[in-house]
């Protein structure tokens, strides 16, 4: 390995979920690794294992579900191997989250202000007039108008965009090294999204953070994503820099994403060429590669072995038989 | 200005007004949201027309209206030339057999515990259309045939399909009557983008073999742009601007329209570097006090004194474009 070491590094990483089909790997074998002051997006569609990734590292993988195998290593230490206590230290705190869902994720009857205030006496041991201070100086960061006397307002009397920013301002409010962020405009309007991810990304770069992106968007991975993995079925099937990745994709499942979306800029009017079929049921998947049912160049030895991910040139790797 | 035979639908000044009332039992109106507030469109046969706009643009609401489940308030409506603004329950009848729609949620749309076969085959049924029933099933076959679904499948139930499965089922119902118009809500935005191409294909199918016209309505502009003719941008229940596909996109008039594109990335990180992103910020004001004079003046970028005190227009052209903007 490189003589860096990075901010996160996740080492063949499991997630399973006992069921009644049996047992279920939603996340199978996953490794990349994510830099200070980077931003990787992990794109796919639903059901791929995306939002679960995300919430490993945080420790809030559902009931029965559990991380059965590797480690995340996250400045140095195996969050895998640390106790309840010592995560909830750093959940808020040196990594956090921003959910999709502004609506639901903030706490109805609770005002602004203690919400906002609430990791500030948590993790910083703040009086209470001192995180509320600080708390204002937070809001006006995120840009939302007169701060001060926002305090006392409740979540219902903001929009859904406002709600979105106290949401990013309650998640910046230790500087957290890592932000993850699941789908984090995807209930906004398109103008508001444009404004809450330039927002989100400024903040990070500002305090040289790490932003993990989870997105179904192809479009706003190419906006704002310094590098990218693709999921499919559970496991990354590409991952190459933003730029590598939209010039020349290898996997054919990035190949279909990419030619079943339309583009705002494209002029000729033609067809999309969709992938055909049906994305896979993670308890029936295939015993080869998880795409062999619906990819136009599979193979005999894509239906039984399972391909790995394998660098090809400079930091593009691909898991397809194709490639090797 | 007379409607021509090639105009299937009509849509004049439409206005539809929500009351706000105050009080538990003497209620008394104390204002009204204005969730459409004087749209005019026309549909050519077998065109593809989109509306698109932010949420609580009334774009929806202005489809509602159109299919007469929501009372307008204003304005007329007139289908095939006839105005049908008026018309009572029984003379909508044959009406509604022309008018079809799609919605959004595949999974809200659909009745759990009716088969396939009875879902797609209901609207026969209502309309005294069925048969006999070996006439009934040859043409749930058929329907299901034309959607890309396997006709073995008539037996089974909603939830033993998928999401894109579902929304095939939506559109073969849809189809049942033999329509002419067919209203897209949202149809394709709960789908995963693999799955929302191959739907969006066989609306274009569809269209080529049956001879359809849509009136698409969608918050996506992407998919707007490749599925439709022609475009109205809509803004707090105003049409901001009405061009040809190609042309808005090219040559958007409305500042409006200008920002809504500035704000959807395209997936191409090379496109993306060289493309202004943002050019408004703020959000859509509610409809139950919209700005006076043009109601995006207060987000505008180009806003002059006269935006506030004068409303801009919708004024149409020769060409069928139209911009509702004081520049």
């Amino acid at each position: 390995m490189s003589s860096h070491q990075p901010l996160l590094s996740l080492n063949d990483v499991s997630v399973s979920f006992p069921t009644e089909q049996g047992l279920v790997r939603a996340v199978d074998s996953v490794s990349w690794t994510l830099d200070a002051g980077e931003t990787l997006a992990i794109v796919g569609e639903s059901g791929s294992g995306k939002s679960i990734t995300a919430l490993s590292l945080l420790g809030l993988i559902p009931e029965p579900g559990k991380v059965d195998q590797g480690s995340i290593v996250f400045e140095g230490q195996n969050l895998l191997d640390l106790d309840r206590n010592t995560m909830r230290s750093i959940r808020g705190n040196r990594i956090a989250m921003i959910f999709q869902e502004p609506m639901s994720s903030l706490n109805p009857v609770v005002t602004i202000g203690k919400q906002v205030a609430e990791p500030f006496r948590l993790h910083r041991g703040m009086s209470k007039k001192q995180a509320l201070e600080a708390a204002t100086e937070l809001l006006a960061k995120v840009a939302i108008p007169d701060p001060g006397s926002r305090l006392n307002a409740y979540p219902h009397e903001f929009s859904g965009g406002m709600r979105q920013r106290v949401m990013i301002a309650m998640a910046l409010a230790c500087e957290p090294k890592l932000i993850i962020a699941d789908e984090p405009t995807t209930a906004l309007d398109v103008t508001v999204q444009s404004q809450i991810l330039a927002l989100l990304k400024d903040l990070t770069k500002e305090m040289d953070s790490a932003l993990l992106l989870i997105t179904h968007d192809l479009g706003v991975v190419a906006r704002y994503a310094d590098q990218v993995a693709v999921m499919y079925g559970g496991r990354i099937v590409e991952t190459a820099s933003a730029r590598d990745l939209y010039r020349n994709p290898r996997h054919p499942y990035t190949q279909g994403l990419l030619a079943s979306v339309p583009r705002l800029d494209d002029d000729s009017g033609k067809r999309l060429l969709p992938i055909e079929g049906q994305p896979p049921n993670l308890a029936h998947l295939p015993a080869g590669c998880a795409f062999s049912l619906r990819c136009p160049h599979v193979s005999e030895q894509c239906r039984t072995d399972q391909p790995v991910l394998e660098t090809t040139v400079e930091n593009h790797a691909s898991a397809c038989f194709g490639y090797e | 200005m007379a409607t021509d035979s090639d105009t299937l639908l009509r849509v004049e000044n439409l206005a539809v007004h929500f009351p706000v009332n105050e009080g538990v039992i003497l209620q008394k109106q104390v204002g009204s949201i204005r969730a459409v507030d004087g749209v005019s469109f026309e549909l050519k046969r077998g065109e593809t027309f989109g509306l698109v706009g932010e949420s609580g643009c009334g774009k929806s609401t202005t489809a509602l209206a159109v299919l007469r489940m929501l009372e307008a308030t204003s304005g007329r409506i007139l289908f095939e030339g006839e105005d049908i603004t008026n018309y009572d329950q029984k003379k909508l009848r044959p009406i509604r057999r022309c008018m079809q729609m799609v919605y959004q949620d595949p999974f809200g749309s659909l009745n759990p515990r009716m088969k396939v076969r009875d879902i797609i085959g209901e609207p026969l049924v209502v309309h005294n259309l069925a048969g006999t029933k070996a006439e009934f099933r040859k043409r749930v076959d058929e329907l299901m045939d034309l959607v890309g679904l396997l006709p073995d499948m008539a037996g089974r139930y909603p939830h033993e399909f998928s999401g894109g499965q579902r929304q095939r089922i939506g559109i073969a119902r849809a189809l049942a009557l033999e329509p002419s118009l067919i209203i897209c809500d949202e149809a394709v935005s709960a789908l995963d983008v693999s799955i929302q191409a191959q739907v969006l294909n066989l609306f274009d199918d569809l269209q080529e073999r049956l001879g359809l016209t849509y009136l698409f309505i969608a918050h996506d502009l992407s998919v707007v742009r490749h599925i439709c003719d022609r475009i109205a941008v809509m803004y707090l229940g105003k049409i901001a601007e009405v061009a040809e596909s190609h042309e808005l996109f090219r040559n958007p008039k409305h500042p409006y329209t200008e920002a809504l594109m500035a704000a959807v990335p395209v997936p191409d990180p090379e496109v993306e570097a060289q493309r202004p992103q943002q050019l408004i910020t703020g959000e859509v004001p509610s409809p139950q006090n919209a700005p006076p004079g043009c109601s995006f003046h207060p987000r505008c970028p180009k806003a002059m004194d006269e935006c506030s005190k004068r409303e801009p227009l919708l004024e149409y052209g020769d060409d069928g474009s139209a911009v509702a903007c004081h520049l």
